[in-house]
């Protein structure tokens, strides 16, 4: 039994790295990105077999779907506005040419030493953890870790998403859109018959998150979908008037984590140091209104330019401070 | 293995055969409908036999229903998906000749 | 032969693979693909420096640390990806 479990391992180890060569080497690139897509679905089963679900489920939803999303939206983009005549590449001498090689064999060579020489097997955090569970509210260790035990890289982690949407609506800002393709009527009735069912999974998704794989990440990049579903469907088209509310939801989940952490100080605590009786109303707290937030943050990062009404793009731009 | 596991392994094996079927289309086949075809049919089969074998061993009723489901979506998102490539095939094929 | 050997060199072929391709790739578009290569690849590794031979449980630091990650490399990537979008508009303005 062990024995066929390592020819899968095997094969889909060989299946991983062929996928990221194909990828690399395909000239077409909307093919390169679909190669990619299946890569990081094929590094998502693996993570499944080295036992670390939450993450196949991250990397799958956020890693691989949202980001294969953002890298056909900006193919499409690249391929519709067209240039002129796109200059040739400059030919690499050869010095530099066998300098990179160099470079990535060494730093390869060294990784591979020093993961050689690593001690595998533990002894990780995994006792801490697991004494810690108790007084962390939640019953699944990774979500403890996550909102309770590293709540301060949460935070960051929700800031660096804010931050992204701010620099994008900057860098877009007056940007024209590249026309989006018609999809046609089987398209419309797919989007309207998995909306719900979208909503529903995602919706699990973080609610299990605190007994089982899953939590705000994972349910707020399968709600984005949802977002990605009603913007190419344009059952939903933003407007200029729309940007409050989106604000409001870039922000919200930032605003509750900050306001949870800095609140339960009172009484003699650290900040994050949730008091027992109330973590885990807490933690699903955070992370519901987290979940928001993160939703529709990948969805605006799909859409991209801030929706302005795009004639006035020269003028009028005052009153359109980001939050 | 009891009767059932062997039913189970069975029907798994046989969607399996599918899916390489389709494949081998997906490699062998001329065109882009062609391929469509033999790609939607063989692993819309094959799907169906691994969530049938699947189904037959999960422990609770509650994953049957999720395996039903999953199964479900799956099959609508690939017909979907389908769709949408042989639509945009066409209609490449309408510019370049006009 | 165990899953962490195997998916080990696994995860540094594939950083290896997004660091030349991140290097050598001219087109933009491709090069943040072979970034978001190198970070699956760091992700096998923290993975599988997490697994613990069953029936132990894996260390779940290791595992938060990646699903960080994640998220971070998708705002990375699409911050990217806004500004390949700029760029090219504003080239294909001044060919114009």
């Amino acid at each position: 039994m062990i024995d066929t479990m390592v020819i899968f391992d095997l094969l889909l180890a060989v299946a991983v790295v062929a996928l990221a060569v194909a990828s690399m080497t395909t000239r077409d690139m909307f093919a390169a990105i679909v190669l990619f897509v299946v890569f990081g679905l094929l590094s998502a089963l693996a993570w499944v077999r080295l036992s670390a679900p939450d993450v196949a489920l991250a990397e799958a939803a956020i890693g691989t779907g949202v980001t294969g999303a953002l890298l056909l939206r900006t193919l499409h983009h690249v391929q519709t506005v067209e240039r002129k005549a796109a200059p040739e590449p400059l030919p690499v001498p050869m010095g530099v040419q066998i300098a990179n090689a160099a470079f990535c064999g060494l730093l390869t060579l060294g990784l591979a030493a020093a993961f050689a020489g690593a001690p595998r097997g533990g002894p990780g955090f995994d006792l801490l953890v697991a004494d810690a569970m108790s007084i962390s509210g939640v019953d699944h260790p990774v979500t403890a870790v996550l909102l309770n035990f590293r709540a301060y890289d949460t935070l960051m982690e929700v800031v660096v998403l804010l931050a992204a949407v701010i620099a994008v609506w900057q860098i877009e800002r007056g940007l024209s859109d590249a026309p989006a393709p018609a999809l046609g009527e089987v398209w419309q009735g797919f989007a309207r018959l998995t909306l719900p069912a979208i909503v529903v999974v995602g919706t699990y998704l973080l609610w299990v998150g605190s007994s089982a794989p899953g939590g705000a990440f994972q349910g707020g990049a399968v709600l984005a979908a949802v977002g990605l579903l009603l913007l190419l469907s344009r059952l939903y088209v933003p407007r200029p008037s729309h940007r409050g509310a989106a604000r409001v939801a870039f922000v919200l989940g930032t605003g509750a984590f900050a306001a949870v952490a800095l609140l339960v100080t009172g009484g003699g605590r650290m900040p994050f140091e949730y008091p027992l009786e109330h973590a885990k109303t807490l933690i699903l707290l955070i992370e519901g209104l987290v979940t928001i937030s993160i939703a529709v943050t990948l969805a605006a990062l799909f859409h991209g330019r801030e929706p302005v009404a795009l004639p006035e793009r020269a003028a009028g731009t005052g009153g359109r401070d980001d939050a | 293995m009891t009767p059932l596991e062997l039913i189970a392994g069975a029907l798994i094996a046989l969607g399996a055969v599918f899916f390489i079927a389709g494949t081998v289309g997906v490699l062998r086949f001329p065109d882009i409908f062609c391929r469509l075809h033999a790609l939607t049919k063989a692993d819309g089969l094959g799907l169906g036999l691994v969530a049938l074998g699947v189904g037959l061993l999960a422990a609770s009723p509650g994953a049957v229903v999720r395996i039903a489901l999953v199964w479900f979506f799956v099959v609508v998102a690939s017909a979907t998906c389908s769709h949408l490539i042989a639509r945009h095939a066409l209609e490449r094929a309408r510019r370049e000749r006009s | 032969m165990t899953p962490d050997l195997i998916y080990g060199v696994t995860g540094i072929a594939v950083f290896a693979i997004g660091l030349v391709g991140a290097i050598v790739a001219q087109n933009r578009l491709r090069r943040v693909l072979a970034l978001k290569l190198c970070s699956v690849g760091a992700g096998f590794v923290l993975i599988v420096a997490a697994w613990r031979s069953p029936p132990d449980a894996p260390d779940p630091v290791p595992h938060a640390l990646v699903i960080t990650g994640i998220v971070v490399m998708v705002s990375a990537t699409a911050v990217a990806l806004a500004l390949i979008r700029r760029l090219h508009s504003l080239e294909a303005e001044d060919d114009a």
